[in-house]
């Protein structure tokens, strides 16, 4: 039996390390910045034990079930605080508690000059707060204050530097854009709320989570208590709110803008853990969505799409991290179209593999950054030579995107294309087939994209860094572009940065088979299938069931994946003689010098017309105008800014609050001021500075009093 | 019939009320002050119709023998008896609001069941008031009565220890203001 | 003689002193009014004291004499506040040359 302080031990050790950097060390050991760090680590060390101590005792079948506290009781509702240690919230500590310590260490390294360095181990602390928070709570309440607590943070990181105007702003979209979302979660949860008296009449609280699954399974009676067109809005409410945090289509665009926060930020928050809390709320509410098919439907087309659209975009992107961006924004889509589909069990099984290797290669790219002063690929090249170890782990994490036998995202990839091919879920199986196309046209695009990348980023020679695309920028002319640096030092970085990439790169290889095993009943001391039955067991409700191994569907995959990566070596890893205009991808290869960060700028300067090559040709722009679609990210930033802001809100919305301030808003200001100061000058008149006439006043009103108390009051013994 | 309480009770209404009136109205202050010794000593005399004789010993020490002196003082040092006791500018109002209030406190005086108490024991309140300063042992069945000594230093000495300061303060504060500035 | 008109006694006192505080110039006019008002108040409480309190007091405090001992404190603040009038006046006086009661208005605004 865990203790239930134990339990919410869990959420608390980031908590109190979050008061303590910011009310102690902060204000009064600044000097120290590294303490802050060091703090964080322990307190998420404690809490990864404690966690996976959960985990196990959960898996033992263990009764974690505590009552709720309640906060505030609200007649047919109360609003509790309370623990839902359910299998899917067990893994979600690990993985949430696991990630968020590697990155941790890789950020002692990676934040090491910066002199915010203490707020940023702050806002960590509030985040892993927050978010072991969110998957903790029994409340539908209680979770939503952690959704908004998680999105703030969320904000408070991408605006990190806040003297970028960049991040700045594009902590800002973030915040609006999700926040749009959440409307949709907001409005579902006042549903519930209005509808009390139906839940209260069948004994069940409309707030607590458990109780509002139950509420939407059939009566005995026929009907539900939540059911029908009711149910479909409020999982579509809930489905709105995870879109806006998991970025699915159409409210995808904050998440490839976020990447102006920290790159650890990026690794932990929008890859890992902050963005699979929609999935995770989908995953929650998962018995609801069941009785609801035309939600379902939904869920499992806007993933599918989302998976397909992000993974196109992926392909053209320059910025390395905005590449990974719109990868996890396909990978997201994976999962909810597998929740869609009904397959549960792979849903969260891709979220625990993605949570690994996605946060690997943001860390790799942070890695690579550190190293070469800039995002942009366009820039980078032959970088293997020099990060041998980055290149490996990097390598590790992309074969595991792609999804090749056996690292972990094969196997859990292969369970949800798997869950679309046979289309045994709820949803139609025509869109289930739709689905199926959709996401192994991604797995595609997804192989592509990522060996684009390694072999942009790692390949072929050294393009210059920041330093030469600061050089370019002044040269065209053009603002210098943010998050660069001219400090190019082509070297591996520091150990504390590479040793958590190395147990994210064991994790991510080994995660997906070890908690799953396919073919065999046991795998050392861990049952077949352990993952999905585990997982699965959290429905009290409903059922759901992972499909068996599929030899067809893994073929499949198996070869469309080593078809994108062909495609990916043959268009940019290749070495060919550029035909036009002496444009070449791979110039001769550099001396040995190069190795040495000096001679390397040198070299750069040396070569500018071969560095810049490039620059100005990049093969898929043969494409034309679908490059420039791709490019411009299908136009939809345009649309929202352009159309939507400018136009709808501008114009006519702010346009329209503008006129009410100006005339009626002000208008009733200037009357009360007004009112006030002519009601002042009256009563002034009053204060005449002569005693006598107070004291008539005075004794005026005494006299009112008596009368008032002769015609109206008792008498005196009466 | 008129007992000879009630013939005395009058007279002293009488000159009460002339003697105040005269204090407010007359033009020259001196024979206000004067007025308003008459007035005192009047009060001084109801004290002793309502067998308070003590307090009325204490009326005619404190009023007429301190403040009239003091107000005597006053208006000399002030020079102010041939200026005379003007009215104000708030005749109407002044009148209006005393007339208004003297009807109310009338109407409320008249109208209100005051529940005296019986006619048995008024010997014994009287005895116990006469006798204030020493205070009744054996007065009857219902008990004694303590003195005002005793109440004083009993009773009310919380009240009585911060008149006392007020007192003080009052001293002082006098002090201060009366003193002229450059000494 | 009654409780009755005792009370209209005073009451009659009270209205007079009253007219006179606020409708007199003269700040020691004034100041004797007061002086009227608080004898008037006095009447009342020691007519009180003899005509209806006192059986009710004595249970609790076994006095009747507690209306005169109100009466007393009353006179000794009426003394307090005499001598710090005066003195007021004296500073007045001292200051502008007058007790005019109309001109003192300097806490106006």
């Amino acid at each position: 039996m865990v203790a239930e302080s134990l339990a919410w031990a869990i959420f608390l050790m980031p908590l109190l390390s979050f008061l303590l950097i910011s009310l102690v060390i902060r204000p009064f050991l600044n000097r120290i910045p590294q303490l802050s760090g060091y703090l964080l680590i322990a307190a998420l060390v404690v809490a990864l034990v404690l966690s996976v101590l959960v985990l196990v005792r959960s898996n033992e079948g263990a009764d974690l079930a505590f009552p709720a506290h309640t906060w505030l009781d609200l007649g047919d509702a109360a609003i509790q605080i309370g623990l839902l240690l359910d299998p899917v919230t067990c893994i979600m500590v690990v993985v949430v508690t696991g990630v968020s310590l590697l990155v941790q260490i890789y950020s002692l390294g990676y934040m090491k000059d910066d002199p915010g360095i203490s707020r940023y181990f702050a806002y960590m602390s509030l985040f892993t707060a927050s978010m072991l928070g969110l998957v903790l709570s029994a409340n539908i309440v209680q979770l939503y204050a952690f959704w908004e607590l998680v999105g703030l943070s969320s904000y408070l990181l991408i605006g990190f530097w806040h003297d970028r105007p960049s991040a700045a702003a594009a902590a800002k979209k973030a915040f609006i854009i999700t926040r749009i979302g959440d409307v949709g979660f907001l409005l579902a949860i006042i549903y519930l709320f209005y509808h009390g008296p139906q839940f209260a009449a069948q004994g069940l609280n409309p707030l607590h989570i458990p109780d509002i699954w139950q509420a939407a399974q059939p009566l005995a009676t026929g009907g539900a208590v939540l059911g029908g067109t009711a149910l479909t809005l409020v999982c579509l409410g809930i489905f709105a709110g995870a879109a806006g945090k998991s970025g699915q289509f159409p409210l995808h665009s904050w998440l490839p803008d976020a990447m102006e926060g920290p790159t650890p930020v990026s690794a932990l928050i929008h890859a890992a853990t902050m963005v699979a809390a929609g999935v995770f709320l989908v995953a929650r509410f998962f018995p609801l969505f069941q009785e609801a098919r035309d939600a379902m439907m939904v869920v499992a087309l806007v993933g599918g799409f989302t998976a397909f659209a992000a993974a196109t975009l992926g392909l053209v992107m320059d910025d390395i991290k905005r590449v990974m961006a719109y990868s996890t924004i396909s990978q997201l889509g994976y999962m909810m179209a597998a929740l869609g589909l009904g397959a549960f069990g792979p849903a969260l099984f891709h979220l625990f593999t993605h949570a690994f290797f996605k946060a690997l290669l943001f860390l790799g790219a942070g890695s690579v950054n550190h190293a070469a002063g800039t995002f942009n690929m366009r820039y980078m090249g032959g970088l293997r030579r020099q990060m041998p170890w980055t290149y490996a782990l990097l390598l590790v994490g992309g074969l595991s995107l792609v999804g090749i036998v056996p690292l972990a995202g094969f196997w859990s990839k292969d369970e949800i294309i798997t869950a679309a091919w046979l289309g045994e879920g709820p949803v139609d199986p025509r869109v289930a087939l739709a689905v199926f196309v959709l996401l192994v046209a991604a797995a595609l695009l997804t192989a592509f994209y990522t060996f684009r990348m390694i072999f942009l980023t790692f390949h072929g020679d050294f393009r210059g860094g920041g330093a030469r695309e600061l050089q370019d920028a002044e040269a065209e002319g053009i603002p210098a572009p943010t998050a660069v640096t001219d400090e190019v030092h082509l070297a591996e970085s520091p150990r504390v940065m590479v040793a958590p990439m190395l147990v994210l790169a064991i994790a991510a290889a080994l995660a997906g088979y070890l908690a799953n095993p396919q073919w065999v009943k046991e795998l050392l001391g861990i049952p077949g299938h352990w993952f999905s039955y585990y997982v699965e067991s959290a429905l009290t409700y409903g059922h759901a069931e992972t499909a068996p191994f599929n030899w067809p569907v893994a073929v499949i995959s198996t070869v469309v994946a080593l078809a994108g990566i062909g495609l990916a070596w043959l268009v940019y890893a290749q070495r060919r003689p550029s035909a036009d205009t002496g444009e070449v991808l791979e110039t001769a290869r550099s001396p040995e010098t190069d190795e040495t960060q000096g001679s390397a700028d040198e070299t750069a300067h040396g070569h500018e017309h071969a560095a810049l090559a490039p620059l100005r040709s990049e093969p898929l722009a043969k494409a034309g105008p679908v490059h420039t679609l791709l490019y411009r990210k299908y136009f939809i930033d345009e649309l929202y800014e352009g159309l939507v802001v400018k136009h709808v809100f501008y114009r006519y919305f702010a346009g329209l609050t503008d006129w009410l301030d100006r005339n009626l808003v002000d208008g009733i200001v200037d009357l009360s001021a007004w009112l006030t100061r002519q009601i002042g000058r009256l009563v002034a008149q009053l204060q005449t500075g002569q005693v006598q006439f107070y004291g008539a006043v005075i004794v005026m009103g005494a006299v009112l009093i008596l009368v008032g108390y002769l015609a109206f009051g008792a008498g005196i013994g009466e | 019939m008129l007992g000879a309480q009630d013939i005395v009770f009058w007279v002293l209404a009488v000159v009460s009320i002339v003697a105040a009136l005269g204090v407010v109205v007359v033009k020259d202050l001196f024979r206000s002050a004067l007025l308003l010794a008459v007035v005192f000593i009047a009060v001084a005399g109801f004290f002793v119709l309502l067998s308070a004789e003590f307090l009325a010993v204490v009326q005619v020490l404190i009023y007429v023998g301190a403040i009239s002196v003091l107000f005597i003082f006053a208006i000399m040092l002030t020079r102010n008896v041939r200026e005379g006791n003007l009215p104000n500018r708030l005749q109407i109002p002044a009148i209006s609001v005393s007339a208004l209030l003297l009807v109310g406190m009338i109407v409320a005086a008249v109208n209100t069941d005051w529940r005296p108490i019986p006619e048995a024991a008024t010997d014994l309140v009287e005895s116990a008031q006469t006798q204030a300063v020493s205070g009744v042992a054996e007065a009857g069945n219902d008990g004694g009565s303590t003195g005002i000594a005793e109440l004083l230093i009993g009773e009310f000495v919380l009240p009585f220890e911060a008149v006392s300061l007020l007192l003080l303060a009052a001293l002082i504060g006098g002090l201060a203001l009366a003193r002229s500035r450059g000494t | 003689m009654s409780l009755e008109s005792m009370l209209i006694v005073a009451a009659i006192l009270f209205a007079i002193g009253l007219y006179g505080a606020l409708a007199r110039s003269n700040v020691i006019a004034v100041l004797m009014s007061i002086e009227i008002m608080f004898n008037a108040v006095n009447l009342t409480v020691v007519a009180f004291a003899r005509y209806v309190a006192p059986l009710a007091l004595r249970e609790e405090i076994g006095s009747v004499l507690t209306g005169q001992v109100f009466a007393i404190f009353v006179i000794t603040v009426a003394a307090a506040e005499i001598a710090l009038g005066l003195g007021i006046v004296f500073a007045m006086y001292r200051n502008t040359e007058s007790v005019t009661l109309t001109e003192a208005s300097q806490l106006r605004h």
